[in-house]
């Protein structure tokens, strides 16, 4: 069992992270043409807005959540004045909200993608497989605040920064280490999570690291010369 | 003042028979591949009619286009930058497939294939985004082709605003129509660059032509809303924006584009503009939409006086250049004779494929004698298709240069048809619309003998002297983004769908 919780929380992020990194790098560099966020509103409007919209938001503010959740040292958060059991109520009540937000909308969204003959026909096996994942994630991740409330500590919640900051500080021993008394809840969250990381670069999730916030600052008109004097 | 040239085109409305030869070749050279069957990047309209896609002059309902905001500004219609951002997750303002049509092919195999059976085997159409059975096909890109559909469906057409009684049109003996060919209008003041989140559009600084880098197109698909003339298409399959090239491979090689190459009615011109780049701003955001027209004229630089020609020259424009744009047939229509508008200038976009106004119908209603006449000229006001109609469409509803337009094709006949039939210089019909004698029989040469180079007078781009041919010895040329790689290819890790396989369903008739 060891081994195999080494296996899984030890190595294989780091083999997801790596795959993450590279292969976003060889994608945009050498297939910029396939990045893009692949929409299919042109084809479907009415479900579109109805799930799209509650989707990105839920999904953006968990994933800022698990970003500063996990990432944050528990040090930074004692010195704002935050206790772990807090912490805790506010991630299980903000991811809670949001979840639920998230799952109402990939709902509409899974069903629209397997359902309408349009979108179904025009879709990539991969958005299938993405749509799904993000799906089970989710779910687990709701079904995770109901562990949670069985022991409002913040224990296992600590275990999971512990992990998450000793991968990123690469003691891959240390954090296997962690994982390995939580609840398997939580342990088939992680490592689903990381492997939503693995196929990263495979799908169209890509289009996350294109958030056109330059378009604010720009000007409205671009002229691109050709000619060099 | 920053001179900047541009290829602008007319078309002679006036000689349009809406063969549909332009969207033909168009589509055969740009558009036939899966993804954009349903885009034409250059369509034959008749109106009055909504049009492709539906309603697409409405911007109450598509918000596209320029609007002046509260302080005086230009602004987006579909918003400001922050909106446009915060609708990223779902467009409020995109049209949907239906809005043009659901792409669909036939049956055709099934001829060949029937066996024996009581009745005549058909081809039945089946639709090319999902690949299945079409029963029924209810929408295409000229489904009003020659007033087609009934009136209180055409009768939404925008450019009827402001007409009076405009449900007399219906009528048989009252109604009317002509043809609008419509491709992208390469604007000076380009909503859809404007309105890229990923700043992959861009306007070329030698030619004018407004591109979408491929490369660089995120498929944010705002530029779809942005462009008020609905002429930017979003490709369902390789998820990103596309739009009419205005043939720029052709145009460097100092070739037509291929609709105008290949027009049967000759009616396309193609012809240098120089104009001042550093006041397109100001003639967008001209108060009075009646203005925008006076307003873009006025930007345009006159490329026979010598201090414009100064300023080209320090700008790096080459002097074959300079000298097509002194022989420009769009210069000349545009700016000399002013019979050339441009399609709805209140958009605010500033378009450069410019429009001559139909005389045909007005001729046909002289000869009947319905028409109070004044001298020679026709009172254009009692004609078949309402001046107002006109107006609407390429002078945001301003009637002067309408009629003077009109007035200026017809004297152009009157003179030359008594020059011809009774051998009699006619120069009063000339100064009563204010042209010379010269200048008519450049109007006569350029519009009705039409001959192909006086039609296009494109001057080649210096490529070669630009960039260093020898790095782009063994490079791949001209293919759809990614470079060599089509980012199609059969196998492909990173998502993209395998390319030239159509999804056709095989289709088991019963017996």
């Amino acid at each position: 069992m060891n081994s195999l919780n080494m296996l899984a929380f030890g190595i294989y992020p780091y083999i997801a992270l790596t795959v993450f990194f590279i292969g976003s790098w060889i994608r945009y560099d050498r297939e910029q043409f396939t990045w893009k966020a692949a929409s299919s509103q042109i084809l479907e409007k009415k479900q579109l807005r109805r799930g799209s919209i509650a989707f990105h938001v839920g999904i953006i503010a968990i994933f800022f959540g698990h970003f500063f959740g996990l990432l944050m040292p528990s040090e930074l958060w004692y010195a704002l004045g935050i206790s772990t059991q807090t912490k805790q109520l506010v991630a299980m009540g903000a991811g809670g909200f949001f979840g639920i937000i998230c799952f109402y909308g990939l709902t509409i969204l899974i069903r629209r993608r397997l359902f309408n003959p349009r979108i179904r026909a025009t879709s990539n096996p991969m958005d299938i497989v993405i749509l799904l994942l993000l799906y089970v994630q989710l779910i687990l991740g709701l079904i995770s605040i109901y562990v949670s409330m069985g022991h409002l500590d913040g224990a296992e919640m600590v275990k999971l920064m512990a992990w998450a900051q000793n991968t990123l500080l690469l003691n891959g021993g240390q954090a296997a280490a962690a994982m390995e008394t939580v609840h398997w809840i939580f342990k088939l969250h992680v490592f689903l999570g990381m492997t939503l990381f693995l196929v990263f670069p495979f799908t169209r999730l890509v289009h996350m690291f294109s958030v056109p916030m330059q378009y604010l600052t720009r000007k409205h008109q671009i002229v691109r010369k050709r000619f060099a004097r | 003042m920053k001179v900047r040239a541009q290829i602008g085109m007319v078309l002679n409305l006036d000689k349009c028979i809406g063969c549909h030869t332009c969207s033909i070749t168009c589509k055969n050279v740009w558009t036939s591949r899966e993804g954009v069957e349903y885009a034409w990047f250059n369509n034959v309209e008749t109106k009055p009619g909504i049009g492709f896609p539906k309603e697409w002059e409405n911007q109450d309902k598509w918000n596209g286009g320029w609007v002046r905001n509260k302080k005086g500004k230009l602004e987006l219609k579909i918003g400001t930058k922050r909106r446009v951002l915060a609708n990223i997750f779902a467009n409020p303002d995109l049209p949907e497939i239906d809005d043009y049509y659901e792409p669909f092919d036939f049956d055709y195999q099934h001829l060949h294939t029937a066996k024996d059976s009581k009745h005549q085997p058909i081809a039945r159409p089946r639709s090319l985004i999902t690949g299945k059975r079409m029963e029924k096909i209810e929408w295409g890109p000229n489904w009003e082709e020659i007033l087609g559909t009934e009136f209180a469906k055409r009768k939404k057409d925008k450019n009827f605003d402001e007409v009076v009684q405009k449900d007399i049109y219906g009528q048989f003996e009252k109604t009317f129509m002509m043809y609008l060919p419509r491709l992208c209008e390469h604007c000076l003041n380009p909503a859809c660059v404007a309105a890229c989140p990923s700043g992959a559009i861009y306007k070329r600084e030698e030619d004018g032509i407004v591109l979408i880098d491929q490369d660089k197109c995120r498929g944010w698909r705002m530029c779809v809303s942005g462009c008020p003339y609905k002429k930017i298409y979003f490709n369902w399959k390789t998820g990103k924006s596309e739009k009419c090239t205005f043939c720029y491979p052709r145009i460097e090689a100092g070739q037509p584009t291929t609709c105008s190459e290949t027009c049967v009615g000759r009616i396309r011109y193609l012809g240098v503009l120089f104009y001042d780049a550093d006041r397109i701003e100001e003639a967008a955001n001209t108060p009075n939409e009646q203005d925008l027209y006076q307003a873009q004229l006025d930007i345009f630089l006159d490329p026979h006086d010598p201090k414009v020609q100064a300023a080209a020259r320090a700008e790096g424009i080459a002097e074959n250049w300079i000298q097509a744009a002194q022989r420009s047939p769009v210069y000349m229509m545009a700016m000399e004779w002013k019979v050339a508008l441009p399609l709805h200038p209140e958009y605010r976009t500033l378009p450069m494929v410019w429009y001559v106004p139909p005389l045909s119908p007005i001729q046909s209603a002289v000869e009947a004698g319905h028409v109070g006449m004044n001298g020679e000229i026709p009172d254009l006001k009692s004609l078949r298709i309402p001046l107002r109609y006109l107006a609407n469409m390429l002078t945001a509803g301003d009637e002067a240069p309408i009629v003077r337009a009109l007035e200026r094709m017809i004297a152009m006949r009157a003179y030359k048809r008594s020059e011809y039939v009774d051998g009699v210089e006619d120069l009063d019909v000339l100064s009563q619309v204010g042209l010379t004698k010269p200048q008519v029989e450049e109007m006569y040469r350029y519009m009705a003998l039409a001959n192909y180079e006086d039609r296009f007078v494109i001057p080649t781009s210096h490529r070669a002297y630009a960039e260093n041919a020898y790095d782009l010895k063994g490079s791949c040329g001209f293919s759809f983004g990614n470079g060599c790689s089509d980012g199609n290819n059969d196998v492909n890790l990173f998502g993209a769908r395998s390319g030239g396989v159509r999804q056709v369903i095989p289709v088991t008739m019963k017996e």
